[in-house]
């Protein structure tokens, strides 16, 4: 047995070091694509025990992969070279409000949910609201720099984020940031570091902001028989004075697949429809709505609906979360990216996406943050059949391709990881990866810390099957 | 011959695109702490014995410790065939079993051990009968699989219920007919477990039945469910008991065939997934599960009771799993405990998490069992209820025995759904006669 795997053992018990075959694989996926066997699954309970982790694995030259619940759709904590997965989902769960300072310190273990759960009997919220925040953790949430619906009006996890204790790769401990809204003391570490995909360090505690909880919510339905319509009608409403929290795009794909799959009376022939939920005090909810009625009839909207009761708006919204699961009944596997645009250019990317789906002959159905620009351009496709699966890269490339052609960028909410790597350069060109390369190389020296993210290796390329 | 990819539904287990979702669902991840005890873990190494990357060995403890609950399929936000996943890779650990030939040595240790305890004789009257029809055949094979790990039944015997004396039992007749016109005709499946351990809820099931204005029959030819056979990895042998109630019931000629526990149910309501789709006995099949209802729907649906007697006593609710999962019957169990007067209905924070009985799951892994019970006594102490109401033998048993692990025989107890109904004394309600 290799000698740091032997004194692994030193600082943690025997039970929480994992090294049997089943255990292994069952930490070497996660919610994205490829599957990759760990030497050894450490599951950390304390700062000490990551920094006794750190220790080892800097001296060793071990790779380290924290992972939370592993629901990552970019590959975040495969580990691609072998070695630790350090599991944080188990590490016990504190969630620590300090009501009068609108802030909460919490473990990196904590389901994202919770944390507006608590936030909500204080009527506060923690306002990111990615669509697996029941699974998914903070640390990976802060790791990922996590996005959702919500994104629109109030930003990503990022913009939450006020302070974080971190493990560096070297086995010290540092805190960035404070318990203040306003802090400019330094460089902003704290930003730096979320969104950071575990490259930089090991994150064990943070504190984050808390935002009043608007009163109400007002959800509106909007049915297009053109999307270029509906890109247009979100722009409208945008510049109109009002900021809706959400406004999600389905196309007619999406909606049929919804129909076909749990029908709940959406309009099968729409081009297209947009979901909007404005949220704030109900007297202002009700100028606002009508304000977007407005807006949208003049514009040549086939159909709006507003929902009377909470039920009614809550099934609109049911329709627009069963769109995973509907889409997934067209083909198995599912590539889901989320390439983003300035939100003007959303017709523009639309179209792009139909060339694409023309070009490749992919099942591509799009849905999505509409109001960010924030689209979803799912493929589905059948991960045994290797043919499809080269035309669905070279479709993947080609989204990538648009979105930066169009002004936007690899990535809005899911993050690098191993998927989009090799695009970067695409993006930020050279130099603009080299400077972060610096960064990376003076933060971890031996490169242990989750390794093959972020940075394309030299030749990688896009690939979605396992072999 | 059935390949490997085939019986451990390779196929399906692309159906499965491990975004975890199923996590928070799962009583094992929560109290193992571990991805290889979740529902996502499983499937992954299923796929993978199937590649040939891992072997069946792997696989057994994730398997084996899996409760079966199903309630990551109903979390599931794309439809995964979990059950039969599951279904599969028991078939294949027990075939590898099997070839091995550890059997005698168990049964050894089961007449030793089990049979010999004396209540348990006493309760189960005819040994031969019982472990036949229950399913204990199968029960004695997996045996081997946990290594003779103590089985704790004195702990499980202390729950049991006092027995009605072989002449009650005897006494009982194959049909029943109210007092005035029937609605409709019933045929009652008495369960194994049921009707060896709780013979009074039955005889009480079919009091209710009748006084509903149902003609109820008990048909004789009638079997164990084989619920515990497919648990085991025995599917020959759940498919043969399928076909013998099958049969059974369709000799009754009745318009439903009632039961009274939530695991029966889910197994007789799937009985169509054991046989070639549009096969001759896929059909029969078909025809079969169409007819099969809890007791509690057919309750509701035939509106025919009226509580007369007020129960002034705080419950809680504790749904099957397979009731919950399975058949999907949620709201009736519900819906009945709420028309009897005087009750106050305390709901748990987390319905869906299983007990932990789970068929024979608290026998053969008790310590694992007992892990997952104290989470959910958490959840029970905390409605601080007098009466812990059930649908399932097994979790009426389990929740008894929460309710001595907590120490609290003298505050609470825990009863089957129809007990307590009749206790709230239902008068027939002829509006709808």
């Amino acid at each position: 047995m290799n000698e740091w795997l032997q004194i692994l053992n030193n600082h943690i018990p025997d039970q929480r070091i994992l090294t049997d075959l089943a255990d292994r694989y069952s930490y070497s996926f996660d919610a994205s694509f490829g599957e990759h066997l760990p030497d050894v699954v450490v599951q950390a309970k304390s700062k000490e025990e990551v920094v006794h982790v750190m220790h080892i694995a800097n001296r060793y030259k071990v790779p380290v992969y924290p992972r939370g619940q592993g629901t990552c759709l970019s590959g975040g904590p495969l580990p691609v070279h072998g070695g630790i997965v350090l599991d944080l989902s188990q590490w016990p769960k504190k969630i620590d409000l300090n009501v009068e300072d609108l802030t909460v310190n919490v473990s990196p273990s904590v389901l994202t949910a919770n944390i507006n759960k608590e936030a909500e009997k204080y009527r506060l919220m923690y306002a990111p609201d990615p669509s697996s925040a029941h699974v998914a953790t903070i640390g990976g949430n802060l790791a990922e720099n996590s996005g959702g619906p919500r994104g629109l009006k109030y930003g990503v996890t990022k913009d939450h984020v006020l302070g974080l204790e971190l493990v560096t790769p070297e086995g010290e401990v540092i805190r960035t940031g404070g318990q203040t809204i306003k802090n400019v003391t330094g460089y902003d570490l704290t930003k730096l570091i979320v969104g950071s995909e575990g490259t930089l360090g090991v994150i064990t505690e943070a504190t984050l902001k808390l935002l009043p909880k608007p009163r109400a919510a007002q959800t509106i339905m909007i049915s297009f028989d053109e999307v270029r319509t509906a890109g247009l009608a979100i722009s409208q409403v945008l510049t109109s004075g009002i900021l809706p929290s959400k406004m999600e795009i389905m196309d007619n794909a999406s909606i049929r697949a919804v129909e076909s799959f749990q029908p709940a009376g959406l309009p099968v022939d729409a081009a297209a429809i947009v979901i909007i939920e404005l949220d704030g005090h109900p007297q202002t909810l009700e100028i606002e709505t009508e304000l977007v009625r407005e807006i949208m009839s003049k514009i040549g909207a086939t159909q709006i609906v507003i929902p009377n009761t909470k039920e009614e708006a809550n099934k609109i919204w049911q329709s627009r979360k069963q769109v995973s699961p509907a889409i997934a009944k067209i083909k198995p596997t599912k590539v889901s990216e989320d390439a983003t645009v300035p939100r003007s250019k959303i017709p523009d990317m639309m179209d792009r996406l139909k060339e694409i789906k023309e070009t490749y002959n992919v099942e591509l159905v799009v849905f999505g943050h509409a109001g960010d620009g924030n689209l979803h351009p799912n493929i589905l496709c059948d991960q045994r059949d290797k043919e499809e699966m080269r035309r669905v890269e070279q479709a993947v490339e080609a989204i990538f391709e648009a979105a930066i052609d169009l002004g936007g960028t690899l990535s809005g909410e899911h993050g690098i990881g191993t998927m989009k790597a090799p695009f970067m350069e695409n993006e930020l060109g050279t130099v603009g990866v080299e400077m972060m390369k610096r960064i990376k190389d003076s933060w971890d020296p031996n490169h242990i810390m989750n390794p093959g993210k972020i940075f394309a290796e030299r030749g990688q390329k896009l690939v979605l099957t396992d072999d | 011959m059935q390949t490997l990819q085939e019986k451990i539904n390779y196929d399906k287990t692309f159906d499965c695109v491990q975004c975890g979702y199923c996590l928070p669902a799962c009583p094992t991840y929560e109290t193992m702490e571990r991805e290889t005890h979740s529902p996502r873990g499983r499937i992954n190494l299923v796929k993978l014995v199937a590649e040939d990357k891992a072997s069946i060995e792997d696989l057994r403890e994730p398997i084996e410790k899996c409760l079966g609950c199903m309630a990551c399929t109903t979390v599931c936000p794309t439809n995964v065939q979990y059950g039969q996943i599951l279904e599969g890779a028991k078939e294949v650990i027990e075939d590898q079993r099997s070839e091995s030939g550890k059997q005698s040595k168990v049964e050894d240790f089961l007449f030793e051990s089990f049979f010999s305890s004396e209540k348990w004789m006493r309760t189960l009257g005819n040994l031969t009968w019982f472990y036949q029809k229950s399913g204990l055949q199968a029960f004695a094979n997996r045996l081997s699989l946990t290594r003779f790990a103590p089985l704790h039944l004195e702990k499980i015997e202390r729950v049991i219920p006092e027995q009605p004396s072989p002449k009650a039992r005897a006494k009982r007749v194959n049909h029943y007919k109210p007092d005035g016109p029937a609605q409709a005709k019933v045929a009652f499946f008495t369960g194994c477990i049921m009707d060896g351990v709780f013979f009074e809820t039955n005889q009480n099931t079919i009091e209710l039945l009748v006084r509903s204005g149902l003609e109820v029959l008990l048909p004789e030819q009638q079997s164990c469910c084989g619920a515990l056979h497919a648990h085991s990895g025995k599917i020959d042998d759940s498919r043969e008991l399928a076909k013998r109630n099958i049969e059974a019931f369709e000799k009754a000629e009745v318009n439903y065939i009632v039961n009274n526990a939530g695991g029966c149910g889910a197994r007789l309501i799937e009985y169509h997934h054991l046989f070639d789709e549009g096969s001759y006995w896929y059909d029969r099949a078909k025809r079969f599960v169409s007819k099969v209802k809890d007791v509690s729907q057919i309750l509701v649906e035939v509106e025919g009771l009226e509580f007369t007697k007020p129960i002034n006593r705080t419950v809680t609710y504790q749904p099957s799993c397979h009731m919950t999962n399975v058949q999907g019957i949620t709201s009736p169990p519900l819906e009945l405990i709420k028309k009897v007067p005087g009750i106050t209905l305390k709901e748990l924070d987390r319905l869906d998490f299983c007990c932990g009985s789970a068929g024979i799951y608290n026998i053969v892994n008790y310590e694992d069992s007992m892990d997952i019970l104290d989470v959910k006594m958490k959840d029970v102490c905390g409605t601080q209820p007098e009466s812990i109401i059930t649908t399932n033998p097994g979790c009426l048993l389990q929740m008894k025995l929460g309710i001595e692990r907590e120490g609290a025989t003298e505050t609470m107890d825990a009863v089957h759904l129809v007990d307590l109904l009749l206790e709230a004394e239902p008068k027939v309600n002829y509006k709808f006669c």
